[in-house]
């Protein structure tokens, strides 16, 4: 069965915080280095993704914890795979590598994870992040037409760490984060490119982030708004992840729900942070919260965000167990 | 085959900037603004030249302000960088949310900077144009990459042999692109847009005679086959011929949009400015312009170029034209009262107080002159609610500008103003005047002088207020029932003084039949009850002018005379049944089957500052419309042809306005929920009892008496819940909830800025908050704390349907209108300590944003109205609940069918 077909079936379950994760391996500057980085004139501690190549064991060991825990997809730890990240540590030439070990390790732990159990085949999301850019937000209050990175920029480098990811062999591609449409615009132009290229089509899955209680992402949009102007390409799935709890995210869930003719997914964070920056809700209140829109059938993809962990996960899973996927309606569908 | 078409829906289509546009088949005509055209406007093209961008970006600005859903940007001029002047416009409205909230048309004859503006878009726009003037490759390959980047696309009828000029060239051209790009590349048929080119009429060429009619067979062609497309235009090209003469010009656009709608037309690019309204073109202009237009006679082309010449370009007042700001002083001020521009009013202000050397001969010269205007648009419909209180405001903070100057000069002469005064008063008991205070800003729109003192206002207040102010006319408003009766007796107290002046009565639950029977024979001055606050002008008017006064007062009163016999004679004929013999037809509940469900959350549950942003989505906007006088349901209104574009704007400010409460908490909602054991007692009483069995209060309802067939029964609120006889422990509840808590302050804030459209914006958003935060409270005991109905799934729509099981009805209200009972509730809860909410000595809630009521879970309980009761009831009543019977019968009053 491919994924689209499970979809109908089932709710299904991404993974949760790669981040929160790593933090529990207490890893220092030399974790971060190999051979070819020992002389490296940046401090790299804090690049995760470089980890796929100088700890590929740690990143995989998460990987097959949260598919223990019972998720159905796994993120590869590709997030800030991208030349125009990876810039802040003069790490561009290695954007290659890290996605394509990136995609490996994911690709690994989802294979043997589906050899223990064949009924529960588990896929790998190339994670696809905003970078840290915007393209239609001027960094500077005094120029509001500059712009810090454009539309070329960014899709030349989604398409890098794009080809990275498909030879990697991840199964979908996942746009995420998305706080500037016009970046998560790039990267779908980006990937069309890519597709066009190899011929090939792999499943795409888009999640957008409401910042705050305003309801529109951090470049303005309404969440309608962006749901249109994601609409052009067939997507897997739109949703919303990141920044708020489950809770808080509802209000707009319940819009991506009502008008998106894709699935939809969320992968809320763990609670609002406290004053030490850290999650601190329970695996128990998530799934709570989490099984309120389950029950209501607006979710189709559900996973976690910062500070969920493979317990979170687990208990989301189980939740998720419990109900049936949102119905998808198509408008094309009906009436044609 | 051909018509079979019509029968399909065409798909929506979505465009986007900060907030979606959504083109479906119940949308009117889109207004594409463009006037951000280098090519279309000079004013434009000189200031991208000289590299003045923040003028260029307000021209933007003012087209979104105008209403242009969406703004066309060209940027094709051969002394310009066209790629580098759409990229760096576009980045820059992009950071200009009241522009960018619109999605954008990127207008070029060039691939290569429509590519670039492309790149700029975050949310999905439309690209203006392309075609197969260079072949079918390249327009593939454009449709493609349009697709891509995520945009619609407007094709113009052009093909490798030139642009289409017949009806045939039109239809073909664009049935042969609709193919390439539907089945060749997959396009989205509803992101198609076709121009099939407007061309101008009355050139003196025989041969463009036809082509608006063409343009029009075309446009109907489009949309009979090929499905989902739509058609657009640019609009102004037709009047190509008379440029320079705006009266014809503007005309022509009218006569062309009417028709090209009518034909399929969906959209097209105009300046709106300058279009008239149809049926206001003078009728020999229309007639000549309509005879181009759809080519009727041989010499339509002469006959209108004559007529050109004796239709002189007169300044309008509804100029849209950046220009008002070079008009004179009275110009502008005129225009920004009618437009509602708040910007230039203080410095426009003081030139016209230099100018005319006095400040009240600013006030009655053109400030009145604009508001003249301000009241005739109003009177005649051309200008809604939202508009004129926005006039208000200009008005205001022109006048408080004047003020210090105006006291100065009274000082020196002792004059002063000779208008005449209004008093207004939401009476004693009452909270509510945010139709009060509309009344009020429309009045002094119409030059009247307003006093206002507020709401809660004891009768003689008002009376001490009126002879110190001298007032020409006191308005009395309110909302709850109890207040009818206090206008009553401040009706009376007048009388007593021997006063003469004329009476206005209005508020929600105040009606011509009750001013007629209750009030006007208590005084024996003029009493007019007055429906909505466009109607106060015309009564007012009549009773200040001593010419009408009289006339006017005796026709009044001789209406309520026969409204009076006739009200008698009616209640005569309609039979009523003793209260004995109603209660031999209670409701038929079901109480064999029922198993009533004991609450999850027994007691008392409070809800401190809930969350807003919760509370939004249960917002039912059709009441927020009606209070700003806009007719229509929501959202259906937003399409309406008369009110669509204010209900619009209104509702943008209005979400604007919550997203600030909430993101600053400026507002707080608190509620109350209890829920109890009951069992119903003496036929319409309700026991209240604690999980001991101890009595701890007992409801009062009263039960329908108007005879009926024999099937139908008299339905009484307790008939909903168990009786002891049924061996079955029921339950009942109660609630209140506010939205109200901190409005004060910000009602203030805008108050002391002259804003009464953000102060009345305040008011109508807490009200239905507060109602929606009853709603969500509502299901949230359906679901939750009592869960009688756990599984339930309701949209917002099914909701305001009330389309659920159990009721939640208020007293006051039609089933229970004695607001007496609500003390009973309040005391139960404990909700003035545990909310804020108190009640008035006429049990009006404060703060007024507040919803209270009972909550009955039998899925056989249903809303009704109580209508009117006889005596016998009444005494029993009082007794029941231990008031006198003249007290019973006051608060009963507008529910008695007999007289006292």
């Amino acid at each position: 069965m491919n994924i689209e077909e499970i979809l109908k079936e089932r709710i299904l379950v991404l993974d949760g915080a790669m981040g929160t994760m790593i933090q529990r391996y207490n890893l220092e500057e030399k974790d971060f280095r190999n051979e070819a980085l020992k002389d490296h004139h940046i401090p790299l501690k804090g690049n995760s993704d470089l980890l796929n190549i100088t700890r590929p064991d740690v990143i995989k060991a998460i990987h097959k914890k949260y598919f223990e825990a019972g998720a159905d997809i796994a993120e590869t730890n590709t997030f800030t795979g991208t030349s125009i990240a990876q810039a802040d540590y003069a790490l561009e030439h290695l954007v290659y590598d890290i996605n394509f070990q990136g995609a490996r390790l994911a690709r690994e732990a989802a294979d043997e994870a589906t050899a223990l159990d064949p009924s529960k085949p588990r896929f790998v999301a190339g994670s696809i992040g905003p970078t840290n850019k915007t393209a239609s937000l001027s960094p500077d209050v005094n120029n509001p037409g500059y712009r810090a990175i454009d539309f070329d920029g960014l899709k030349d480098a989604y398409k890098e760490q794009l080809r990275a990811l498909m030879d990697g062999g991840v199964d979908i591609i996942l746009v995420e984060t998305i706080f500037d449409t016009l970046n998560a615009k790039a990267a779908l132009f980006a990937i069309e490119d890519v597709f066009e290229e190899r011929g090939v089509r792999l499943p795409i899955m888009v999640s957008g982030t409401i910042t705050d209680a305003s309801g529109r992402t951090l470049s303005g949009q309404t969440t309608e708004a962006f749901l249109i102007s994601m609409e052009h390409m067939p997507l897997m799935s739109v949703g919303l992840n990141c920044a708020l709890g489950a809770s808080q995210l509802r209000p707009y869930l319940q819009i991506m729900s009502e008008k998106s003719n894709f699935n939809v997914s969320a992968h809320p964070n763990a609670g609002l942070p406290n004053e030490f920056g850290e999650y601190d809700q329970t695996p128990e209140q998530m799934a709570a919260q989490i099984e309120e829109f389950l029950k209501e059938g607006m979710i189709n993809v559900i996973g976690g965000c910062c500070g969920t962990t493979p317990d979170h996960i687990k208990l989301i899973a189980e939740t998720a167990a419990k109900y049936k996927p949102r119905k998808v309606t198509s408008l094309e569908a009906e009436s044609v | 085959m051909e018509n079979s078409n019509l029968a399909i829906d065409p798909l929506p289509l979505k465009l986007s900037g900060l907030e979606p546009l959504i083109i479906n088949k119940d949308t009117n005509f889109v207004n594409i603004g463009e006037r951000t055209n280098v090519t279309g406007s000079k004013k434009f093209a000189r200031l991208i030249l000289e590299g003045n961008y923040e003028e260029a970006v307000s021209i933007a600005l003012e087209q979104v302000q105008n209403g242009a859903q969406i703004v066309d940007i060209n940027m094709d001029e051969g002394m310009l960088d066209g790629e580098k002047a759409m990229v760096t416009f576009i980045n820059l409205l992009a950071a200009e949310p009241e522009i960018a909230r619109v999605p954008f048309m990127i207008d070029s004859s060039k691939w290569h900077i429509i590519e670039a503006g492309l790149k700029c878009l975050q949310g999905k726009g439309i690209v203006n144009s392309i075609s197969l003037k260079a072949g079918e490759e390249e327009f593939l390959e454009q449709a493609k990459k349009v697709k891509r980047y995520g945009a619609a696309v407007v094709i113009m009828a052009f093909d490798e042999d030139g642009q289409a000029d017949s009806y045939e060239r039109r239809i073909e051209i664009c049935e042969r692109c609709y193919r390439l790009l539907v089945d060749k590349i997959n396009f989205p048929p509803e992101d198609i847009i076709f121009d099939p080119n407007v061309f101008p009429v009355a050139t003196g060429m025989d041969e463009h005679n036809n082509n608006s009619l063409d343009f029009f067979r075309a446009t109907k062609w489009i949309k009979e086959n090929l499905p989902h497309a739509r058609v657009s235009g640019g609009i102004s090209n037709v009047s190509f011929s008379f440029r320079g003469n705006d009266p014809v010009r503007e005309a022509m656009h009218t006569v062309f949009l009417y028709y090209g709608i009518k034909h399929g037309l969906d959209m097209g690019i105009v300046n709106a400015g300058q279009i008239e309204v149809y049926d206001e073109i003078q009728k020999d202009l229309l007639e000549r312009v309509e005879d181009v237009i759809l080519n009727r006679r041989p010499d339509a082309t002469e006959r209108l170029l004559e007529f050109a010449e004796t239709v002189k370009s007169k300044g309008k007042v509804k100029v849209v034209d950046d220009a008002w700001r070079k008009g004179s002083v009275e110009e502008r001020l005129s225009h920004a009262l009618v437009k509602g521009i708040v910007e230039f009013v203080i410095e426009d202000t003081e030139e016209a107080r230099i100018k005319y050397e006095s400040p009240l001969k600013v006030i009655e010269g053109p400030l009145m002159a604009g508001m003249n205007i301000v009241g005739d648009l109003f009177g005649e419909g051309k200008m809604f609610l939202p508009q004129v209180v926005k006039s208000a405001r200009v008005m205001k903070k022109s006048v408080a500008h004047l003020i210090p100057f105006m006291e100065e000069e009274k000082r020196r002469t002792g004059n002063t103003s000779s208008n005449a005064k209004i008093l207004l008063a939401t009476v004693k008991g009452d909270v509510h005047d945010i139709g009060k205070n509309i009344v009020g800003v429309v009045l002094a729109c119409n030059n009247f002088d307003i006093v206002d003192l507020g709401v809660m206002v004891p009768a003689e207040k008002i009376l001490e207020a009126a002879v110190r102010e001298k007032a020409d006319v006191i308005g009395l408003s309110g909302l709850i029932t109890p207040s009818l009766d206090e206008m009553v007796h401040v009706a009376k107290e007048m009388e007593r003084m021997g006063m003469k002046t004329p009476l206005l009565i209005g508020g929600a639950t105040t009606s011509r039949i009750h001013t007629a029977v209750k009030i006007a024979p208590n005084y024996s001055g003029p009493v007019v009850h007055v429906l909505d606050a466009s109607k106060s002008v015309p009564v007012a008017s009549e009773l200040i002018n001593p010419d009408t006064r009289e006339a006017f007062a005796s026709k009044v009163r001789n209406e309520y005379d026969e409204a009076r016999t006739d009200h008698a004679g009616r209640q005569k004929e309609k039979n009523y049944i003793s209260i004995a013999e109603a209660r031999k037809k209670k409701a038929p509940v079901n109480w064999d089957d029922f198993v009533p469900k004991k609450p999850n959350a027994l007691g008392v549950s409070v809800f401190k500052n809930y969350s807003l942003e919760e509370i939004r989505p249960y917002i039912d906007w059709t009441p927020f419309f009606s209070t700003w006088m806009l007719k229509g349901k929501y959202p259906a209104i937003f399409d309406n042809e008369i009110v669509g574009v204010e209900a619009r704007k209104l509702f943008n400010d209005a979400n604007l306005m919550l997203d600030e409460i909430i993101a600053k908490g400026s507002l707080k909602a608190h509620g109350i929920v209890g829920l109890f054991p009951a069992t119903a007692v003496d036929h319409e009483d309700v026991k209240i009892l604690d999980e001991s069995g101890k009595v701890l209060t007992t409801f009062h309802f009263l039960r329908q008496q108007g005879k009926k067939a024999a099937t139908v029964p008299n339905l009484s609120l307790a008939d909903f819940v168990a009786p002891a006889e049924t061996g079955k422990q029921d339950y009942m509840g109660g609630f209140a909830v506010t939205a109200g808590d901190g409005l004060d302050v910000i009602v203030k804030k805008y108050e002391a800025d002259q804003d009464d459209y953000n102060s009345i914006m305040a008011k109508a958003l807490a009200d239905r908050l507060a109602e929606a935060f009853a709603e969500l409270l509502h299901e949230k005991v359906r679901k939750e704390l009592w869960g009688y109905s756990p599984d339930e799934k309701l949209d917002t729509d099914r909701l305001i349907k009330e389309d659920y099981a159990g009721i939640r009805p208020a007293p006051g209200y039609p089933a229970c209108p004695d607001h007496t009972e609500k003390r009973l509730l309040f005391d139960l809860l404990d909700v003035e300590k545990k909310t804020g909410i108190i009640l008035t000595e006429s049990f009006a809630m404060y703060p007024a944003a507040a919803v209270s009521g009972f909550y009955f879970s039998h899925p056989d309980s249903k809303y009704f109205g109580l209508g009117k009761v006889e005596k016998d009831q009444v005494e029993e009543y009082a007794q029941r609940k231990g008031f006198s019977l003249d007290d019973m019968e006051k608060w009963l009053a507008p529910n008695l069918n007999y007289n006292i």
